[in-house]
């Protein structure tokens, strides 16, 4: 044999040329490209530095957290008053009611332990048990929930809707929306895309009719005329009357947004089913909406999001939904004057929803999409 | 072989469809004529006359702020409430539109500058504000922050004859005190105009024949501007001004912003905003690499890549969503009850419905406004995508 087998050794790469690396090259490079970006990271920089240590110290720095009462506050006015949102955190979480009877706050405590333990596992995608887990939290959840919170049986006392408050009514709200107008959506959506001249004009007039008016209005109008369309007798409470209009506004988003999902998917699809023999209903069950929903599923959370910040317009027709209650709270007698704190324990409440909402269907976009390019 | 058979009537596809039509019309009617029967039955059993008779009857309250429509207490009717909602909830949806478009477009842009920092906080914004509800942040601004900051009328912040307090923006207003030298400044005014658009032309014309160009847009800005006030002298200043001036409690004459207009528009500019800023982002990044390399490799500049490349194909995917915004802050505008702003929902809606009693008449104008706002927004819309929409081949 002629020697040795030479394999082939790569010398090592050779390091990247010194302008290329390092911290300072990234800031001149990021942060100092060009004159007009150099000025922009020195004004931007200039109003970082004069607002945002001020805000942490007044914040969290020199917050007052502990104490019963307003003295605490008065003593140290360099910071927030985080104390007001402490002494009444469980009037702003749960509403007057459970906040006035402290035997009965299990109930909405043990709905949210509840809600977030059917709810978290959903969210990562190799959970086993993924139907069993939807269903118990579209099917069994809801009812729960009437039980305990409503309550009325099995020994659990009647809890009084008109008392009913803070994030608690805040998550009812949304929730009770959320549920009802995805089927009502979903058969708006395929009426609209029917082929059926009645049927589509009809659900067409329907969505843009919840469409084109403020939430606001249709609570009016659920509040003031929704009393006199039903024979007398009959009466539903205000959270009940609120419900309702909630429910009308979003199945009409909720349509557009499953629409656009049924629009996505390729006529082969629909012309494939019937090749096969299926009728329009097995056809839609088992062969477009299963695709159509998952395409559709970031603009429903889309929608899911919008309403949840539109339960705050409940507090216009006097329900205490988690705004209402923090507003109110902060103008009663004993802490008055502490809006901000109110205010911004709210706002951290509802943005914390809903940028979770945001960015998981940002997550779900970005993966559908690669599915469909593959 | 084998003889076609007729298909049966109950699974004919037509015939159903035809049924099936039938059934949902009748349901449909149905539900709306039994929904007022119970309705006209719950009126009269309730004594409620509904009907449009209240029109003119007086309004019992005051409507503080109406800049274009006359409102005097005790001889201003319904109606006139009526129109002047409509009237303020155009001002302040216009007002919001115009200061939302600018900011987000500058968000937007930020949003993809190379710079990191600023880039960050640009995202950092549009997080934080699209996602807390807009009645927070109207109540937040409103009540939190500008109700407590602000001096009282007596201690008023001065900016030259601009007063600025608790109870809102005082501003001088003009008044036409000669209303010949008037008329003789906007005459003027025309022909200068027309002298401009006549210039604009010529400067293309040559762009086109010779390839040298003008800066038209500065030259007219800057013509329109001297020339303007040359011209309102020549005419012998017509105009003059009501300027404010404080009385004992607060100011008396000039015009007034109140602060919940200010606060209302504040909240919905910054709520929209965030929202056009993610359309332009969009809209940008839409427009692939390869059309600006493109120009560069036909020899166009950056700022002509950026004017005569970008834009245009990036306006085609940031127009249609950014109109849907226009048409949410024309109906968010109706947040405005919560801060007591006289708009639409506030004072007819929610005053004159309260006074009269009459909700099906006030409710369903309510939302035909707003319906109509809406039909005209998807009209333009569809009109728009129909003029933009890329004919192929």
């Amino acid at each position: 044999m002629a020697g040795e087998l030479k394999t082939f050794v790569p010398a090592p790469d050779r390091a990247p040329p010194n302008n290329a690396l390092g911290p300072i090259v990234w800031i001149r490079q990021n942060l100092f490209g060009s004159l007009s970006s150099s000025a922009a990271t020195l004004i931007f920089l200039y109003l970082f530095v004069s607002y945002v240590p001020p805000f942490i110290e007044w914040a969290l720095i020199n917050a007052n957290w502990t104490g019963l009462d307003r003295s605490v506050c008065e003593a140290n006015k360099a910071g927030a008053c985080w104390t007001f949102i402490n002494v009444r955190m469980e009037q702003i979480l749960f509403g007057l009611y459970f906040a006035s009877n402290p035997d009965e706050i299990w109930r909405p405590t043990l709905i949210f332990v509840l809600f977030f333990a059917l709810l978290l596992p959903l969210l990562f995608e190799k959970t086993p048990g993924k139907k069993w887990l939807t269903i118990a939290l579209l099917g069994v959840f809801p009812l729960v929930f009437y039980f305990v919170v409503y309550g009325g049986y099995f020994g659990i006392p009647q809890s009084n809707t008109t008392q009913w408050g803070g994030f608690l009514l805040t998550f009812a709200l949304a929730f009770v929306g959320i549920l009802l107008a995805l089927p009502i959506g979903i058969l708006l959506a395929l009426g609209r895309r029917s082929e059926m001249p009645v049927i589509r004009s009809i659900c067409v007039v329907y969505i843009e009719f919840w469409r084109g008016t403020p939430l606001i209005t249709i609570l009016f109008m659920a509040s003031v005329m929704l009393p006199l369309f039903f024979p007398a007798g009959v009466e539903f409470d205000k959270v009940v009357r609120a419900m309702i209009g909630i429910t009308m506004f979003q199945s009409a988003y909720t349509a557009e947004a499953v629409r656009g999902g049924l629009s996505a998917i390729p006529k082969g699809q629909y012309e494939a089913a019937m090749a096969l023999g299926l009728g329009y209903w097995k056809r839609t069950i088992f062969i477009i909406l299963p695709q159509a929903l998952k395409i559709s599923i970031p603009s429903i959370v889309n929608t899911f999001i919008a309403l949840f910040k539109d339960t705050s317009l409940v507090s216009i027709i006097g329900l205490l939904d988690l705004l209402n209650m923090a507003q109110t709270a902060a103008r009663s007698v004993e802490w008055k004057g502490y809006d901000i704190e109110g205010y911004l324990f709210a706002g951290f409440i509802y943005w914390a929803f809903c940028y979770g909402m945001s960015r998981y269907s940002q997550n779900l976009e970005r993966k559908l999409d690669t599915n469909r390019r593959n | 072989m084998t003889e076609r058979t007729r298909i049966p009537l109950h699974r004919d596809p037509k015939v159903r469809a035809i049924v099936f039509q039938l059934a949902a019309l009748f349901f449909v009617v149905y539900g709306i004529y039994s929904l007022f029967e119970t309705t006209v039955e719950n009126l009269v059993s309730r004594g409620i006359q509904t009907g449009t008779g209240f029109f003119d009857e007086v309004a019992p309250f005051q409507i503080g702020f109406s800049p274009f429509l006359d409102f005097n207490l005790g001889q201003s009717t319904y109606l006139d409430v009526f129109f002047v909602g409509i009237q303020n909830t155009i001002l302040v949806a216009v007002l919001g539109i115009v200061a939302a478009t600018i900011l987000g477009f500058i968000v937007g842009v930020i949003r993809l500058s190379p710079n990191w920092l600023a880039s960050k906080v640009a995202l950092a914004y549009i997080e934080i504000f699209r996602n807390v509800p807009l009645l927070l942040q109207i109540m937040f601004w409103n009540f939190a922050i500008f109700l407590p900051s602000l001096p009282a009328p007596k201690n008023s912040i001065e900016l030259g004859v601009f007063y600025l307090n608790a109870r809102g923006f005082h501003t001088p207003t003009p008044i036409i005190e000669d209303s010949t030298g008037f008329t003789i400044w906007m005459a003027l005014l025309a022909v200068l105009v027309a002298g401009l658009v006549v210039f604009a032309r010529r400067a293309k014309t040559r762009f086109e024949e010779t390839g040298q160009r003008l800066p038209v847009f500065w030259i007219s800005v800057g013509v329109l501007a001297a020339g303007g006030y040359v011209l309102y002298l020549i005419a012998g200043s017509p105009l003059g001004f009501d300027v404010p001036v404080l009385g004992r409690f607060n100011f008396k004459g000039g015009g007034q912003l109140p602060l919940p207009l200010f606060s209302l528009w504040f909240a919905l500019t910054i709520y929209t905003a965030a929202f056009i800023a993610e359309n332009v982002r969009a809209g940008i990044q839409s427009v692939s690499h390869g059309q600006t390399e493109a120009s560069h490799a036909l020899g166009l500049s950056r700022k002509d890549t950026v004017r005569l490349v970008t834009i245009p194909q990036a306006l085609r995917v940031i127009i249609p969503p950014t109109i849907s915004q226009y048409l949410n802050l024309t109906k968010n505008s109706s947040l405005a009850v919560a801060v007591g702003f006289e708009e639409l929902v506030a004072v007819w809606a929610g005053i004159t419905l309260n006074q009269t009693g009459q909700a099906l008449v006030i409710i369903g104008m309510t939302v035909a406004v707003y319906e109509c706002l809406s039909l005209l927004t998807s009209m333009i819309l569809n009109w728009y995508n129909k003029r933009i929409q890329l004919t192929e081949r």
